[in-house]
């Protein structure tokens, strides 16, 4: 397939899949299994300038958006989802910023982001706080030229490896939804810590912690935006962020489709290669439809966004959504494909499987983005005047 | 300081073929791609760059394609590049190939330092950086695994051996070969590679060198290539086993009575 890409997004992919294939597929078994924070690949992220792809160029970047940002996504996740998600995580943690920012703060966080000299994270769920947002329980509260914060943002990632997090706590209790507001904090700030690291089914080499924040003050200009659009930032930032999420999904499935197709091809049973059975042909045959069809909605929505659309909610819950169930489908498939080998974890596929999971439910349960999806649909036909009758 | 790095495009191994018939390499519909040991090459002169500045400079002798091989490191970081390519230098053997890279790196002007792969994966000569020294008339070393900079003119280089390694220092201007043990080469970079896409590469042919026709090319060699076969397959070979002064007695036997096979 051609998707008319532009001479730099063909760059980007070419360089991601070439780090992927010989940086990050001959050791994400051995990170999955040891579970350590994938540094050095970072580092190589660094180097070939993928960090600042979806930036402006002023704060350092080369100017793409999220199109670029899912383009190198998708080929890293083709060969480990935990190092995408390392590396999706920072773009996530520096959104509110490039969205919400003042020019100081884009200054400031956003160069070192795009550079990959530092790591950003995200933080807004809590015990009691993640699909409802509103739950929010960390507090903010203004002391002269600062805020001290109080409480703990549970399963966040690149938690204790980032220097830059973006975290949405309560100024005012009173106002639910309204009285939250979103702050930068840096790694080292005063009363800023981490809890333990979580022990995870998949996604093993990407740092999931608590952030601890035990009167932790932070300068007054440390806020993003005004007080109060806590929420609005998140729920904003989500609508760029989730097509990273889908693109997980595509490359997840993209890599669960190679092997499987591999493999269908060489095994030999009853004669022939497993391939040559329909029962087989046709799971590989829906596999690379719906790992297509996942691809065609991740473009299609990165490049809405890009276009600078605002009504861009629905379709990012789509393009979250769709790839990411589409992902676990994927994999069980190949894990069926392969059979016992499947299974084993000697071979790649159960690892897959299990990473699989997590794209249902981070950045949004797929519950909750279906809720998003019919919630947009009642707004929009409500709006409409005409019978489709 | 200025380095250059020369570089060949071969075809890849991996799609290789000999043909039965003529004992010869099968070229056609096989891609090419940049000599697997040039990389580390590439890797020395950025590493060397990086840390005691200066700029590295690429240069392949080949046909018109061969720039693709010269982009292709430029993304990687290598500042510039030239392309020494004219219909007079095909058939080069190693004496003419190095004469002509010898002056090129002449003509770039003072250049401190030139790397190569150990060996191209094609011919396997292991010749045209020597080759190059001596038409400098330079010092070489070879097989470096690690090049340090020392009292600002010399190079220290530490240079693999099958025993170990030797530490070995030269006065700059010189030539240097390296091997894998210089460290993996570094990723493409989004910013170099766009800027790769768009560089300007000077081509230089016989004319730009001062070199006449009868220097370079198949003219210019000395050598010939008459006959590329698969070597006949060893005669039987016998292991002597047990301890040592045993085997010495064993081999000792054999040796007297004239019946080592293979001689």
């Amino acid at each position: 397939m051609d998707y008319f890409l532009t001479e730099e997004q063909q760059m980007i992919r070419e360089i991601a899949a070439k780090i992927a294939t010989e940086k990050v597929r001959p050791v994400r078994a051995e990170l999955d299994e040891s579970e350590e924070f994938p540094w050095d690949i970072m580092k190589i992220l660094a180097q070939s300038d993928l960090f600042g792809i979806y930036l402006p160029e002023e704060y350092g970047g080369s100017g793409g958006g999220v199109l670029e940002n899912c383009l190198a996504i998708e080929e890293m996740g083709r060969a480990c989802i935990s190092v995408a998600t390392t590396f999706a995580a920072s773009g996530l943690g520096a959104y509110p910023i490039l969205l919400y920012g003042s020019e100081e703060q884009k200054q400031k966080y956003l160069s070192p982001i795009a550079s990959g000299e530092k790591l950003a994270a995200f933080g807004v769920t809590e015990a009691n706080a993640g699909s409802d947002a509103g739950g929010i329980q960390s507090t903010a509260k203004r002391d002269g030229d600062h805020y001290v914060l109080n409480g703990t943002k549970q399963w966040i990632t690149n938690a204790g490896e980032a220097e830059i997090y973006t975290v949405v706590a309560m100024t005012d209790r009173t106002k639910g939804a309204r009285g939250a507001s979103a702050f930068v904090v840096e790694k080292g700030d005063p009363g800023f810590s981490f809890g333990k690291k979580e022990k995870k089914m998949g996604l093993r080499a990407s740092a999931t912690r608590e952030l601890l924040f035990n009167d932790c003050r932070i300068p007054a200009d440390r806020l993003i935006g005004r007080e109060g659009t806590g929420f609005i930032i998140t729920m904003k930032t989500f609508d760029v962020s989730r097509p990273g999420i889908g693109a997980l999904g595509v490359g997840l499935s993209q890599g669960a489709l190679d092997i499987s197709v591999e493999y269908a091809r060489k095994r030999v049973q009853f004669g022939k290669p497993i391939i040559a059975f329909q029962a087989v042909q046709h799971m590989l045959a829906d596999m690379a439809t719906e790992t297509e069809a996942s691809r065609v909605l991740v473009y299609a929505a990165a490049r809405y966004i890009d276009s600078g659309a605002k009504d861009i909610s629905k379709i990012s819950a789509i393009s979250k959504l769709y790839p990411t169930d589409v992902a676990m489908r994927v994999t069980t498939n190949a894990v069926q494909v392969l059979g016992g080998y499947g299974y084993m974890r000697d071979y790649p596929v159960e690892k897959m499987m299990r990473d699989a999971k997590i794209l249902q439910i981070y950045e949004g349960t797929n519950q909750i983005q279906r809720n998003i999806i019919g919630q947009e649909l009642n707004k929009e036909y409500g709006r409409m005047k005409e019978t489709f009758f | 300081m200025h380095i250059v790095v020369c570089i060949k495009q071969v075809p890849d191994a991996k799609n290789v073929r000999i043909d039965p018939e003529t004992n010869t390499l099968v070229r056609q519909g096989v891609d090419s791609i940049v000599n697997p040991h040039d990389w580390y090459a590439v890797e020395a002169a950025l590493l060397l760059r990086d840390e005691y500045g200066g700029k590295a400079t690429v240069m392949t002798m080949g046909p018109p394609q061969a720039e693709e091989a010269l982009r292709e490191t430029l993304a990687l970081g290598v500042d510039e590049a030239v392309l020494l390519s004219d219909r007079a230098f095909a058939g080069a053997d190693t004496w003419a190939t190095s004469l002509t890279l010898a002056r090129a790196v002449e003509k770039l002007g003072p250049v401190d330092l030139v790397i190569c792969g150990k060996q191209a994966i094609d011919g396997d000569t292991a010749q045209v950086g020597p080759g190059l020294a001596a038409h400098l008339d330079q010092p070489y070393t070879t097989y470096g695994r690690r090049l340090e900079l020392v009292d600002g003119d010399q190079l220290r280089v530490e240079r693999l051996t099958d025993f170990g390694y030797e530490v070995v220092q030269m006065a700059l201007p010189a030539v240097v070969t390296v091997v894998r043990e210089i460290g993996d080469p570094r990723m493409p970079g989004l910013k170099h590679k766009m800027r790769a896409k768009k560089l300007e590469i000077p081509t230089w042919g016989a004319a730009d060198l001062d070199l006449n026709p009868e220097e370079v090319g198949l003219q210019g060699s000395f050598t010939q290539v008459v006959k590329v076969f698969s070597p006949p397959p060893r005669s039987d070979r016998e292991m002597i086993t047990g301890e040592v002064e045993e085997q010495a007695e064993k081999l000792f036997k054999l040796l007297r009575a004239g019946k080592v096979p293979g001689l």
